[in-house]
């Protein structure tokens, strides 16, 4: 693999001192390559802001090394960091036109009018807001001042984009026409994007990696794919998307349930662990099928697309299956009934923690 | 029947009659000032008709020009320089994390509005006659350095109440997109901070204008400002120019006040 243009090693960030300080980053290392969409996903206080803040400079780390093209960047101001920020409140200059809002970083640098005006037209226009170019800050719409945050960033072509939550302001609708054009814009820019979000559908449809992060730590690293099919333990499995989660013990074969039931699994690890599976893995077979689990129906949630059946295993255990809606709407399904429950093959996953 | 309501303070009995009488005393003097400065009778005795000479005479004294002169310079020079200096210690003392001891670096920057006037014009008056015997100087520059002392407080708190009230991730945003730290305040801090140095400019500039008592002890012989040469006024006789010339003021000061509101009201 080529050299990574971003990485961390070991950095870690302490706030506080002596027995009262909270790492809110700790011991993280990673490796970013050009011309990626890298996500950074948690929960609020995982510290994927601070670590974002520690890339652009904004904070200085306790510990460990930033690395940008194999230099030392870690103790850089941020102004000699080749690196740009979107800011989760945009912090677009309200004393300034829109135009010199994204000629502001090339003006600071010192470049000739000429090269200035050429960059603010191309970028104005790859975010399509040329009419508004002469515009105070204060005369746009939430999806301007956001487009005209994304273009004040890019104009001095980065060798990183910082993106702090910069949707979360936005309407869903709005949040939605975003994304393709946050995706569109990497790609015709091939500039390398550091995303960070709390929003996991979000990452999941536009990252090419994702860093899932909780406590201060990485938990995994891995495409969209890997993390939501692989998750490597039961934190990064609750986080994305739906998940049941089983208590078994794990033996040769599988792991066998509270309820004496073997799912097939592979990887067998031995004692106690955890089954994870996704409720749209889920088969409701006839009761007596073999291999399906006896459970009873509790409850029926209608969704349109699919139903959530909630149900009860033999001892109680509460398992929950994503059933497609057929065209009539009805999945013959009733409260009280008895069915069997069968994983598809390969959707369970054994999890230590 | 009327509805019943939630108790207020306003509906207690002579609620009404007591603001009136306060509004009343405070304004009631100022409106007869500026009415009887339009008076064609030389006492405030009768009324005599309206006429404009009163102003005409003001402006044709020497000693009031003269006076009016050396107001304005005063102030105007003591106003910028203590900008300046509130600007300085308004950055020092909201840019940084709060240090030990900055309620008394707060304390001391205010000090001009805690402590009696009558003892800071002693105090320079004993300062300002030594240095005016070792010197031999006795032009308006003992004024204008007195004023800016006592002015500064008063441009010191709207510039801080207005960088107080300013995004910090603007500086942040300036300083990510390349600007180093003196281009972060030249660019960004500064323009949104204007509105808050100007109206503390104006305060400062009325705040020395209308002062008598420090300037009345520091003065030189013969060098008067407007209201010194008023109060000189008042000890021989009465005349209509004076409320001409106070009426003068205070529309001057009306408009810088107006001034003020506006900037501060206005949104950074």
């Amino acid at each position: 693999m080529a050299a990574p243009v971003i990485s961390a090693r070991n950095l870690v960030k302490a706030f506080g001192t002596g027995d009262f300080a909270v790492r809110a980053l700790d011991t993280v290392s990673l490796d970013i390559q050009q011309g990626e969409f890298f996500t950074l996903l948690g929960p609020s206080g995982c510290g994927k802001t601070t670590l974002l803040r520690l890339f652009a400079g904004f904070e200085m780390p306790s510990a460990g090394t930033i690395l940008l093209d194999g230099q030392d960047v870690t103790v850089l101001p941020p102004n000699r960091r080749p690196i740009n920020t979107v800011f989760q409140s945009y912090a677009l200059f309200p004393h300034l036109t829109v135009a010199e809002n994204v000629g502001f970083a090339l003006k600071m640098q010192g470049k000739p009018r000429a090269e200035i005006d050429e960059t603010v037209a191309k970028m104005l226009a790859l975010v399509r807001l040329e009419a508004m170019a002469g515009r105070k800050i204060t005369q746009l719409s939430g999806g301007q001042q956001q487009r005209v945050a994304l273009a004040r960033a890019l104009a001095p072509h980065p060798k990183v984009l910082l993106l702090d939550e910069p949707l979360s302001a936005l309407d869903l609708k709005l949040r939605k026409e975003m994304q393709i054009e946050l995706k569109r814009l990497q790609h015709e820019t091939g500039i390398t994007f550091i995303f960070v979000t709390h929003d996991q559908e979000e990452a999941l449809t536009m990252s090419d990696r994702i860093a899932v992060m909780s406590a201060g730590k990485v938990q995994q690293v891995g495409t969209p794919k890997e993390i939501y099919t692989h998750p490597i333990n039961r934190f990064v499995a609750a986080f994305i998307g739906e998940t049941n989660f089983l208590d078994a013990v794990g033996e040769t074969g599988g792991a066998r349930l509270t309820t004496g039931d073997l799912i097939p699994v592979e990887g067998v690890l031995h004692g106690p662990v955890t089954v994870a599976i996704r409720p749209e893995q889920l088969r409701l077979v006839a009761p007596a099928t073999a291999g399906a689990i006896a459970a009873t129906v509790r409850d029926l949630v209608y969704f349109g697309t699919d139903t959530h059946c909630h149900m009860a295993l033999v001892d109680g255990t509460a398992l929950t299956a994503r059933l497609q809606s057929p065209a009539s709407g009805d999945i013959g399904l009733s409260i009280g009934d008895r069915v069997g429950v069968l994983p598809m093959p390969g959707a369970a996953q054994m999890l230590r923690d | 029947m009327a509805k019943p309501r939630a108790f207020h303070v306003a509906d207690l009995p002579g609620v009404g009659p007591t603001a009136l009488f306060v509004f009343a005393g405070l304004y009631a003097p100022i409106l007869t000032l500026v009415i009887y400065s339009f008076n064609a009778a030389p006492s405030v005795a009768t009324w005599d008709g309206f006429t404009f000479d009163w102003y005409v005479k003001a402006w044709n004294n020497d000693a009031v020009m003269n006076a009016a002169a050396n107001s304005l310079i005063v102030a105007t020079l003591a106003a910028i320089l203590s900008t300046g200096l509130a600007t300085l210690a308004a950055l020092g003392t909201t840019r940084r994390p709060a240090f030990f001891g900055i309620t008394a670096i707060y304390a001391a920057i205010n000090q001009p509005l805690m402590v009696p006037e009558i003892v800071t014009a002693v105090a320079l008056l004993i300062v300002v006659a030594a240095i005016k015997a070792a010197t031999g100087y006795a032009g308006l520059g003992y004024l204008v350095v007195a004023h800016t002392a006592f002015c500064i407080p008063f441009a010191y708190l709207p510039i801080r109440a207005r960088l107080e009230g300013m995004d910090l991730t603007l500086e942040t945003a300036a300083a990510d997109l390349y600007a180093s730290p003196w281009q972060s305040f030249r660019f960004v801090t500064l323009p949104q901070l204007a509105p808050g140095i100007l109206a503390g400019w104006m305060l400062a500039f009325v705040t020395s204008l209308d002062d008598v008592v420090i300037t009345e002890f520091i003065k030189s012989p013969g060098q008067d400002t407007l209201p010194t040469y008023m109060l000189g006024q008042l000890r021989r006789a009465m005349t209509p120019d004076i409320n001409a010339l106070s009426a003068a003021l205070l529309g001057l000061t009306l408009v810088l006040l107006s001034g003020f509101f506006l900037l501060s009201r206005r949104k950074s």
